[in-house]
C-alpha cells in the first residue's frame, strides 16, 4: 500500500517534509511497547503508535521499518522528528485512536505481521499443552 | 536489491528539488540576430553542433530559431529569408534560481529542446536542455555516492584481503548508563558498520534488534558498560558487558513478561520483561552470566552462512 492511501485511509498528515507518497509498506503493527515492535514486525512495515519519544525512531531503525504514524493526534517532540530525518525515517500523523487507525488500513486490506513463534509457543504452553504449567 | 533502486529514484527526485537551473545550464550561449538570414543560422547550427539558438535584438530576448524551423524554411525554399521572420515567438523561459523540477515539467509540458535562462532582470544569462539536466543530476549523484561507496567497497572485501590463519575484527561501544537520548547509538553505530561490511540484511537485523535490547538493558539498569562486537568470516558474536548492579536470578529474569522496570521505563515503551526473550529468540546462541554487586555479562552469537556473508 502506497503511503498516498495510507494517508487518505487515515484522513492523515504528513509530519516529515520531503515523504515519498510512492513509498510502498507492506504490513502494519499498532503497539505501544517497543519490545513488542522489536519481536512482532517484519522489515517494510507500517508502524502505528502512541508513543512519541525518539526511541521509536531508534527502535524502527533497528527493525528496517520506515515509515511510522503516530496516532491519537499526537506530534512528537523535535529530537524525534531530527532523529527521524536523519534516518530517512517518514513520520505521519492520525486523529484517530490506535484501535482505528489500524482497523481502517486493515479494512482497506493492509495485512498483519502474522504470527510469531515466540508468542506460539506461549499460547501451546498455556492453551495446548495441559501438563505444563501456563508460562512454565 | 529493488528497495536500493527504490532509494536512488527518491534521491534523484530530492535532487531535482535541491540543485537549481544555475546549476545544469550552460552559460556560453550562442545567440543570432532577428537580421541574420536563415542561411547564416544553419552555418551557425554546424560550427557550434547545436540544435537551436535564442534570438536577441539589443539585448533583449525576442524568440527562439531551431533546426525545425531552418528545415522549414528549406522545404519551402526560403533559406535567405530574415530569422526574425521564421522565429518562434513568445519565448518560455527558466529563471536560474528555480529548480530543477520546474524545468523538468516545463520540458515535459511543452515538448520543446532548449529553454533560454534568465535572472530575474529579465537578462539572458544561459541555456539549458534536457540533457543539461541530466547531467548535472548525475554529477551531483557521483558525488553523494562516491563516499559512502568507497567505504563499502574496501569494508567487503575486507575478509578476502587479509591473509591470516584466523581473523576476527572487533568493534567496541560505550554505552552511558541512564540516558535514555543517547540509547541506541551503540546499536545504530554497529549496524551501520555491519552494512559497510557487506553482511546480509537479515543477519543485520538480528543482530540490532539483539543488540539494542542489550543496549536498552544497559541503559535503564546499570550505570554504563560497554558493547563489543567481533565479527568472523563465520559468526558475530556480540558481548553487552556492565559494571552491575547485577541479576539477582536469572531463570527468574528469562521469564517472559518479568520485568523489575520502574513506571518511568514502561511509559518509555520498554520494561515489559520481554527484552531477553527477543534477544534469544534472535540469537543462534546466548549466555548470561551475572553476578550480584559486580555486572552482568551477556554473549549473544549469530552464525554467518554462506548467504550471510557479502
Amino acid at each position: 500500500m502506497k503511503l498516498r492511501e495510507v494517508l487518505s485511509i487515515i484522513d492523515g498528515k504528513a509530519i516529515s517534509s520531503n515523504i515519498d507518497l510512492d513509498e510502498e509498506v507492506q504490513m502494519g503493527c499498532g503497539s505501544d511497547l517497543m519490545s513488542d515492535v522489536l519481536a512482532f514486525t517484519h522489515e517494510g512495515t507500517l508502524l502505528m503508535t502512541g508513543l512519541t519519544n525518539p526511541q521509536v525512531v531508534r527502535t524502527a531503525e533497528m527493525v528496517g521499518i520506515n515509515v511510522i504514524v503516530f496516532v491519537r493526534g499526537k506530534l512528537p517532540p523535535p529530537e524525534t522528528i531530527a532523529l527521524a530525518k536523519e534516518k530517512d525515517i517518514a513520520l505521519l500523523a492520525s486523529k484517530y485512536t490506535l484501535f482505528e487507525t489500524c482497523g481502517r488500513l486493515y479494512e482497506a486490506g493492509l495485512p498483519s505481521c502474522g504470527l510469531f513463534e515466540l508468542s506460539l509457543r506461549r499460547w501451546r504452553q498455556a492453551f495446548e499443552n495441559k501438563q505444563r504449567a501456563p508460562g512454565g | 536489491m529493488d528497495k536500493d533502486v527504490k532509494k536512488e529514484v527518491t534521491k534523484l527526485q530530492e535532487l531535482t528539488y535541491e540543485l537549481k537551473v544555475e546549476h545544469a545550464m550552460t552559460r556560453e550561449v550562442i545567440t543570432v540576430t532577428p537580421q541574420a538570414t536563415m542561411a547564416e543560422f544553419r552555418e551557425i547550427l554546424r560550427t557550434h553542433r547545436i540544435s537551436g539558438t535564442p534570438v536577441l535584438e539589443d539585448g533583449q530576448l525576442v524568440g527562439i530559431v531551431s533546426i525545425e524551423d531552418l528545415i522549414k524554411a528549406l522545404a519551402n525554399g526560403e533559406i535567405g529569408a530574415a530569422v526574425g521572420e521564421k522565429m518562434t515567438l513568445g519565448v518560455k523561459t527558466l529563471y536560474t534560481d528555480e529548480p530543477l523540477v520546474h524545468a523538468v515539467g516545463k520540458f515535459a509540458r511543452f515538448g520543446c529542446g532548449r529553454f533560454p535562462v534568465v535572472n530575474r532582470h529579465k537578462e539572458l544569462v544561459g541555456i539549458v536542455t534536457q540533457g543539461d539536466i541530466m547531467r548535472a543530476v548525475l554529477r551531483e549523484l557521483e558525488i553523494d555516492y562516491r563516499e559512502e561507496e568507497i567505504h563499502r567497497y574496501r569494508a567487503s572485501h575486507i575478509f578476502e584481503d587479509i591473509v591470516a590463519d584466523e581473523t576476527a575484527l572487533v568493534f567496541g561501544y560505550r554505552v552511558m548508563g541512564k540516558d535514555f537520548s543517547t540509547a541506541g547509538e551503540a546499536s545504530s553505530s554497529l549496524k551501520t558498520t555491519l552494512s559497510r561490511l557487506g553482511i546480509a540484511p537479515p543477519v543485520i537485523r538480528r543482530v540490532a534488534i539483539a543488540t539494542y535490547e542489550a543496549e536498552i538493558n544497559i541503559v535503564l539498569y546499570t550505570d554504563g558498560g560497554e558493547i563489543v562486537a567481533e565479527v568472523r568470516p563465520e559468526q558475530i558474536h556480540i558481548e553487552a558487558i556492565d559494571g552491575g548492579p547485577g541479576i539477582p536470578d536469572i531463570e527468574q529474569a528469562m521469564q517472559p513478561g518479568f520485568s523489575t522496570a520502574p513506571e518511568w521505563v514502561r511509559e518509555m515503551g520498554f520494561g515489559a520483561g520481554m527484552g531477553l526473550n527477543n534477544i534469544q529468540a534472535c540469537a543462534d546462541v546466548m549466555k548470561l552470566e551475572s553476578a550480584v554487586g559486580v555486572g552482568t555479562h551477556l554473549d549473544i552469537i549469530i552464525y554467518l552462512d554462506e548467504k550471510g556473508r557479502a
